[in-house]
């Protein structure tokens, strides 16, 4: 009789691939140019964050991941088949009509799931982000910061295989993005879904990641991948680390001279 | 003095000095009842006539909801239909704003000739109550957050669902402001045509009262007659900002007082 396959969870630098993008090419109606031989292989529990400049491209990248844009040239490939996607947005996107419960209930009950099933999962997804007490409250009455913990309870909701974030703390101040920062790497640590994070903050990016797609301003295309390799679980000690700092500089030359190469902006 | 004190104390103030200068012209000018009656005579006409006028009212009200509703219906469902298909809306959208362009007072007569009069009246209040629950809900449907639809794209969201989940509760703001404009506009409507109607009808609305007691000089039960139109005006206007209310008061800007 064959073993029955072993519990032990690959390590995630080990992870397949879970999705590529292939000589990606966008060009969009107006003749905008966003995106140009864009390569990308994401790795099964990975953390990685696509930086560049505003307007290069990467919030575009991520729709052609997601489904939500087509690319105009190139191949999206998904070795182990397409998953459950979560995404969060720039912007909280809730429905202003509906309370922090309905709006974390929402992919499941697009997908017609069991009523009592879908409760048990939104409760979880909100205790994970830590607003159980704001199950009935309204988005209005929330903080920026809150109102983007149900956004991201949201993406949860449905265990999604792949996690897309676009930019979701570029609106936020500094303090509330610190704290919401190491609440998502400990969601993930817990988790241990992958993550395609976008961003234009340098600082950002090394503290969460554990690799960093530089990008070209428009057309975006791959400059540099710089892997960053700290240990998690990361907290204040790192983000005040020499280590840190280190990484921060190396980033932030890579980021100019990938500035350098595009001309324009 | 508060703010809601002095809202609801200044109209009033206002409306007892309007009638004392109303009813001293009379007085002064020794105007006779026929040329200008006092707000006295307006108010025994109004209890004297009171059975009459009521009987009256309750017609164009039924005819005003009757229409209000079908505007409503056939408003929200044309605007969903547009918004399902270019192809419809294109096809029929020139002849809504024709229909709403084209003075009512103009179509009523013709309306007259080809209808049973009550259904011409209630024809009448749909035409023009309808178009603003169109052009609201179309602008609701079309308005909605493009983040909002990515999402339910991302989760393969059927047509109805995005519908049922996303547009239609979304335009809810748009929606409510159309009804409340057709709540008014289905009034005039109704009284226009029951004007055109006039003489010529067998109709007993409120309308067609003051068009009867014009034609007789009969100008205080006119007055009277007014009068409680515009009551009625009034209550369709606040009954439906109340609905507005209740219905966004807990997510609607519009709805929810600013904090300072």
């Amino acid at each position: 009789m064959p073993l029955p396959p072993s519990p032990v969870t690959e390590r995630p630098a080990a992870g397949r691939p879970i999705v590529a993008l292939r000589g990606v090419g966008k060009t969009f109606e107006r003749g905008t140019v966003a995106l140009e031989a864009f390569d990308l292989e994401v790795r099964e529990g990975e953390f990685v964050s696509l930086l560049g400049p505003s307007g290069c491209g990467k919030s575009t990248a991520l729709r052609i991941v997601a489904g939500l844009s087509t690319a105009s040239k190139g191949l999206v490939e998904w070795p182990n088949g397409a998953g459950k996607i979560g995404f969060v947005f720039q912007e909280p996107t809730l429905m202003p009509w509906a309370n922090i419960a309905s709006n974390v209930q929402l992919p499941l009950k697009l997908a017609n799931a069991n009523e009592a099933a879908s409760g048990t999962a939104v409760r979880q997804s909100l205790d994970r982000v830590g607003l159980t007490d704001f199950a009935d409250a309204f988005p209005r009455e929330l903080s920026g910061g809150m109102k983007m913990r149900a956004s991201i309870a949201r993406a949860l909701v449905t265990e999604p295989q792949l996690l897309l974030m676009d930019e979701p703390f570029a609106a936020l101040d500094e303090i509330t993005r610190f704290k919401l920062n190491n609440d998502l790497l400990a969601v993930w640590y817990a988790l241990r879904r992958t993550v395609i994070f976008v961003t234009h903050s340098v600082f950002e990016s090394v503290y969460l990641s554990q690799r960093i797609v530089v990008m070209t301003p428009r057309p975006g295309h791959v400059f540099a991948e710089i892997a960053i390799d700290a240990p998690y679980p990361r907290d204040e000690r790192f983000r005040t680390s020499a280590e840190y700092g280190g990484f921060c500089r190396q980033v932030a030359e890579a980021l100019g001279k990938a500035m350098a190469t595009g001309g324009a902006s | 003095m508060s703010d809601r004190a002095l809202r609801i104390g200044l109209p009033i103030v206002m409306l007892a000095i309007a009638v004392l200068v109303w009813h001293f012209v009379v007085q002064i000018f020794t105007l006779p009842p026929y040329v200008l009656p006092g707000p006295g005579l307006v108010a025994t006409t109004l209890i004297a006539d009171g059975n009459l006028l009521w009987n009256s009212l309750l017609v164009t009200l039924l005819t005003t909801f009757e229409g209000f509703l079908l505007a409503a219906v056939g408003g929200i469902g044309l605007a969903i239909l547009f918004n399902q298909s270019r192809l419809v809306e294109y096809s029929f959208y020139p002849y809504a704003v024709i229909l709403q362009v084209t003075p009512i007072v103009a179509i009523a007569p013709l309306l007259l000739i080809y209808l049973p009069q009550p259904l011409a009246v209630l024809v009448c209040a749909w035409i023009v109550a309808f178009f603003p629950v169109l052009a609201n809900t179309t602008l609701g449907l079309s308005s909605v957050d493009h983040n909002l639809l990515a999402l339910f794209d991302l989760y393969k969201a059927s047509r109805w669902q995005v519908l049922w989940n996303l547009k239609l509760p979304s335009a809810l703001p748009q929606i409510l402001a159309g009804l409340r404009i057709a709540g008014g506009l289905s009034l005039i409507g109704a009284v226009v045509a029951e004007i055109a109607a006039g003489s010529a009808g067998a109709g007993s609305g409120l309308a067609y009262r003051i068009a009867e007691s014009g034609y007789r000089l009969n100008i205080p039960r006119m007055f009277a007659a007014l009068i409680l139109l515009s009551l009625a005006g009034v209550a369709i206007f606040y009954a439906l900002s109340a609905m507005s209310y209740l219905v966004l008061r807990r997510w609607h800007e519009s709805a929810l007082a600013r904090e300072r």
